[in-house]
């Protein structure tokens, strides 16, 4: 019989503490898979800062370490300073990344540090119960903004792609989504090539994945993926911000 | 090879760390300590080290960690307003259990403050600014000598305990130039070694082990508890093995001063003054602020009438000078702070006031 199909050893053989339906599970098993494929899973440090996903490193089959809320991109630079032949990725909620770890997340990129950023836009607080993050859609519900958020209260949500392929040491940025099989796949080719802009020694690499959190969206799984496409896709375009000719 | 040179303080720390083994350094700028990040980026790479200029001081205790966590060393270095930022990534190392060494250049406070010496940094460094059951050993140096000794076998300390350790030194001290003898260059350990000697550090599984972690978060109240009960004995290690002080003439002396790093220099002169007024006084000098020397306190004579915290800070380190006291002595407090630093004559004045007093 032909196998179509294999649980990845680059995921540890555990079940997942995630809500039903939450993406987070995908998005470790593309990661996984990339470095397994390259070969890379041995080489490999993650950084895990909080949120939700801080507990992937009990699924992630790869050495990894923890970092305070938003710091994970100053910790893979110290580690990938001091380890320059191994790989580094940091895996960051929008709360982590795009709220109080934005300093630490533009001046990685401004360095061009050689690691690569999985950046998962829920755009909401997962862990802590849904309060309204950066990334938070105007009129989207959230604890800290029961009627949806208002523009003059709180901006409009934050394009991280768009902000981060301004400077010139990011050298590759995509936007991906997990709504569809077919967007699964582009996502993992996305993060395939964040990965090689990595081993290339090309400068630093972030791939924004859209994600869902039916738990503190109140939607169910289903209704989660058709709200993404629905309302997170128009606002937060997928595609391609930056990549080098090398990796074209 | 030993070095005999004369140095401005800052850079012979920093090349105190470089000789000590410290491959990595991340650093921010701030006055008095400029020269440490300065020299560091011109000397690291040298020696096979990297050297980064960090957005922030947090982002550089942070790095640091990331370093450190490599199983290499690393240095940081910062002043007063900077090590405040760098109180989250203390906390954190303390539990995830990573060594660093870094260097408080410190200066007045609080807030910005000024940037003359000061050592209102004292209850930040000895009691800790950040968050839960935690402790990191300060040593307190007073001449760029002692600075240079105490960074170099700091080192050792922090990968002993696994755990940060500071370096007090005021703004005088990074500043002055002194004679120093610098020690040898510690030999460099291959990265096969350094996971030998460190089994802990990650450098990726390479499909021959169990993947490792390295973490600070423990959901589990009964984890976190046992966890804290952990580290809880490597401190009550560093209660017994760590303290450390000088003593002088505390025999016969009416008056016995606590003073630590430059301001510890100023009460010696202050002792030779009181001398020619016919006043026989001592000093204590902690150089261990965290554990701080309790045992120094049991040599001091019945017939001592007062003992004096003397400081750049108003009372910090009497808090911890009366509890080792244990009310054998009326303690005595003598301070200038905010960068203000008295002169031996006015620490002498004021002592021999505080003594008639107590007559
Ligand atoms: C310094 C600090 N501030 C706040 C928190 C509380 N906190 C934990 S997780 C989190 C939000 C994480 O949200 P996000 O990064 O979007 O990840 P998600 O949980 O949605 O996957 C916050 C605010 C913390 N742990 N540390």
């Amino acid at each position: 019989m032909k196998t179509v199909f294999e649980y990845t050893r680059g995921m540890r053989p555990v079940t997942t503490t995630y809500c039903p339906g939450c993406t987070h599970g995908i998005a470790h098993r593309l990661v996984m898979e990339v470095l397994v494929e390259k070969g890379l899973l041995g080489d490999t440090i993650g950084v895990s800062p909080i949120g939700c996903s801080i507990l992937s490193h009990d699924y992630m089959n790869v050495d990894m370490c923890e970092s305070a809320h938003g710091r994970a991109p100053a910790v893979a630079s110290g580690i990938r300073r001091a380890l320059p032949n191994k790989t580094v990725f940091t895996y960051q909620g929008d709360g982590d990344l795009a709220s109080i770890g934005a300093g630490e997340i533009i001046h990685a990129a401004h360095r061009g540090e050689l690691f690569t950023t999985i950046f998962i836009n829920n755009a909401i607080y997962g862990m802590t119960g849904g309060q309204m993050a950066p990334t938070t859609l105007i009129g989207q519900k959230s604890t800290t903004g029961v009627d949806g958020r208002k523009k003059e209260i709180s901006g409009m949500p934050l394009r991280i792609s768009e902000l981060l392929a301004t400077i010139d040491g990011a050298v590759f940025v995509e936007r991906v989504a997990l709504n569809t099989p077919a967007n699964v796949r582009k996502a993992k080719k996305a993060i395939e090539k964040a990965f090689t802009v990595q081993q290339m020694g090309l400068g630093f690499g972030l791939v924004e994945v859209l994600s869902t959190c039916p738990t503190n969206w109140g939607l169910s799984p289903v209704d989660s993926m058709t709200w993404l496409e629905e309302n997170m896709i128009p606002y937060y375009p997928l595609g391609n911000f930056r990549c080098p000719e090398e990796v074209k | 090879m030993e070095e005999k040179k004369l140095m401005k303080g800052n850079e012979a720390f920093a090349e105190a760390a470089i000789r000590g083994g410290c491959h990595l350094y991340f650093g921010y700028p701030i006055t008095p300590q400029n020269e440490i990040p300065e020299y560091m980026s011109r000397e690291l790479s040298k020696h096979g080290g990297s050297f980064v200029q960090a957005e922030s001081e947090l982002a550089a205790v942070n790095m640091a960690y990331g370093g450190a966590l490599t199983g290499h060393n690393v240095f940081l270095s910062s002043s007063s307003p900077g090590i405040a930022l760098m109180q989250e990534g203390i906390s954190f190392m303390c539990s995830a259990e990573i060594p660093v060494v870094m260097l408080n250049i410190s200066r007045g406070g609080p807030g910005v403050g000024g940037i003359q010496p000061g050592q209102a940094d004292y209850r930040q460094a000895t009691k800790g600014g950040g968050n839960g059951d935690y402790h990191v050993p300060v040593f307190a140096p007073a001449s760029v000598q002692e600075s240079v000794d105490l960074i170099y076998d700091a080192i050792p300390i922090a990968e002993r305990y696994r755990n940060p350790v500071m370096i007090l030194a005021d703004g005088m001290l990074g500043q002055m130039m002194e004679p120093v003898t610098l020690p040898e260059h510690r030999a460099v350990r291959s990265e096969a070694e350094l996971l030998a000697e460190k089994p802990w550090a990650l450098n990726g599984h390479g499909d021959k082990r169990e993947r490792m972690v390295i973490q600070s978060l423990h959901l589990k109240p009964e984890e976190l508890e046992a966890h804290n009960m952990h580290l809880e004995e490597k401190y009550q290690s560093m209660r017994k093995e760590l303290p450390k002080y000088q003593i002088k003439n505390c025999k016969d002396a009416e008056i016995v001063f606590v003073a630590f790093g430059t301001m510890s220099r100023i009460v010696n002169e202050a002792i030779d003054q009181l001398k020619t007024e016919g006043i026989t006084a001592g000093l204590i000098r902690p150089i261990t602020l965290w554990p701080f020397p309790e045992a120094a306190f049991d040599e001091i004579d019945p017939s001592t009438k007062v003992v004096i915290s003397t400081e750049l800070a108003i009372g910090q380190m009497m808090e911890d000078v009366k509890s080792a006291v244990a009310g054998r002595f009326p303690v005595e407090l003598i301070y200038r702070t905010g960068g203000m630093v008295p002169t031996p004559m006015e620490v002498a004045r004021r002592a021999k006031q505080i003594l008639e007093a107590i007559r």
